[in-house]
């Protein structure tokens, strides 16, 4: 099931009430929320994972300190804090695919990913992911053999978890820089492989 | 708490609809949602992230599954402002009728008569903690989890409860949420992480080469 649509007309006008109760108080302003907007918009997003992986893709050593201490490698490129305490890094092979889901509610690397998308958060998602991650991928377009080991990663503390895709190999010539342009949102996740 | 939130392995809610290009903030009012739980800490009435996770816990469970994720998130920062006196419902529920909302339609707070005082400063930005004992297992070590839920906030999944699984990291001790929810202090613990099989979990419905990892704290554990 998807959360969009016209059940979202009450919350909607319930939390612009609340946004004017609290400006009223003094403990908001309407610049504060065009603080998030831009901050989520412009500063905090995928792209931050994208060159995560494509510096892991690009260099060696680097990969081997992301997989050792995600927390520290991602911090060597200025990223860090939002929701992300402590991170880890599970990398794709050919015969392992990792897969990442919150059941309880809905924990993602902000610091690398920015804001989840809202099937992530969703029901349907958060349900089956840990029951039937074969059948969910399907319907992402992602079709892996039985003898593919799936490790699926339930976010149910602080730790926050990357996937590591695979880079593909028609890609082997390219630089740190196009790289990033072929490292998607849903490989971090762990629902398509690049 | 055995609430709607705890979702893994429920069935029945049907294909993952996906949006292509989802922006990050889909209107206004969603953006408006993450900087009142902002503000509802510096307000005083939100102390810590596992508060606010039980918060949303405790809304209203229709709400919960209808008013989507920001909705769900105004269902938990409302709860924390009434229950600390900042706003009430009845002046929260005039500007609702005076903006042309309908004053019968279901609402996702639920503030408690009585809720949990959490007055709270934590001891470091980060939820790691140092303790002065050792952890209980090692990575390798067989586990057990619990067999039962409790009525507070937990953060080990029903459909984990009561199974055996391998320890495959040892995280140092963390803030424990079951304890820090309520307020009643930081009470850090192990944290590890724990792989289950999925015929473990699911038994003769798991799909083949199946393995579930989750974080779970030391009182979450014995030694099987």
């Amino acid at each position: 099931m998807s959360d969009a649509g016209d059940s979202e007309r009450e919350p909607s006008i319930r939390a612009e009430a609340l946004e004017a109760l609290l400006i009223e108080r003094g403990l908001l302003t309407t610049a504060d929320v065009d603080a998030v907007v831009e901050q989520y918009n412009e500063r905090i997003g995928p792209l931050n994972g994208a060159r995560v992986v494509a510096r892991a893709w690009s260099d060696p050593a680097y990969r081997a300190r992301l997989l050792e201490d995600g927390t520290a490698a991602i911090a060597e490129l200025g990223f860090g804090g939002a929701q992300t305490d402590k991170l880890v890094v599970v990398p794709n092979t050919t015969t392992v695919h990792n897969l990442v889901v919150c059941t309880l509610c809905s924990c993602y690397p902000w610091a690398v990913l920015g804001l989840p998308p809202r099937w992530y958060k969703d029901p349907a998602y958060r349900s089956r992911a840990v029951r039937e991650p074969r059948a969910l991928l399907r319907e992402f377009g992602l079709v892996l053999a039985d003898h593919v080991e799936i490790r699926v990663w339930d976010s149910s503390a602080e730790v926050r978890y990357l996937v590591l895709p695979e880079r593909p190999a028609p890609l082997a010539g390219l630089d740190e820089a196009a790289l990033v342009a072929h490292v998607t949102r849903d490989a971090m996740i762990g629902v398509a492989r690049p | 708490m055995d609430g709607i939130h705890d979702m893994g392995g429920r069935q029945g809610f049907g294909p993952v609809t996906v949006e292509p290009d989802e922006p990050a903030f889909h209107a206004r009012w969603e953006a408006r949602v993450f900087a009142m739980l902002r503000a509802a800490g510096a307000a005083g009435a939100l102390s810590n992230s596992d508060q606010f996770r039980h918060a949303i816990e405790r809304i209203d469970p229709v709400a919960y599954l209808t008013h989507g994720y920001y909705g769900r998130w105004l269902g938990g920062v409302e709860t924390l402002l009434v229950e600390a006196g900042v706003v009430t419902r009845a002046e929260l529920d005039a500007r609702v009728v005076a903006r042309g909302g309908d004053p019968t339609a279901r609402v996702a707070a639920r503030p408690s008569v009585a809720p949990d005082r959490v007055d709270y400063a934590p001891a470091a930005t980060h939820a790691g903690r140092v303790v002065a004992h050792a952890p209980r297992f090692a990575v390798g070590a067989r586990v057990l989890t619990l067999a039962h839920g409790v009525g507070g906030h937990t953060r080990l999944p029903a459909y984990a409860r009561g199974r055996t699984g391998a320890v495959t990291a040892v995280h140092g001790a963390w803030v424990f949420p079951d304890s820090n929810a309520h307020g009643r202090g930081e009470a850090p613990q192990y944290l590890y992480t724990v792989v289950f099989d999925g015929r473990a979990l699911w038994g003769a419905e798991a799909e083949p080469a199946t393995r579930i990892h989750l974080d779970l704290f030391e009182p979450y554990l014995e030694a099987a």
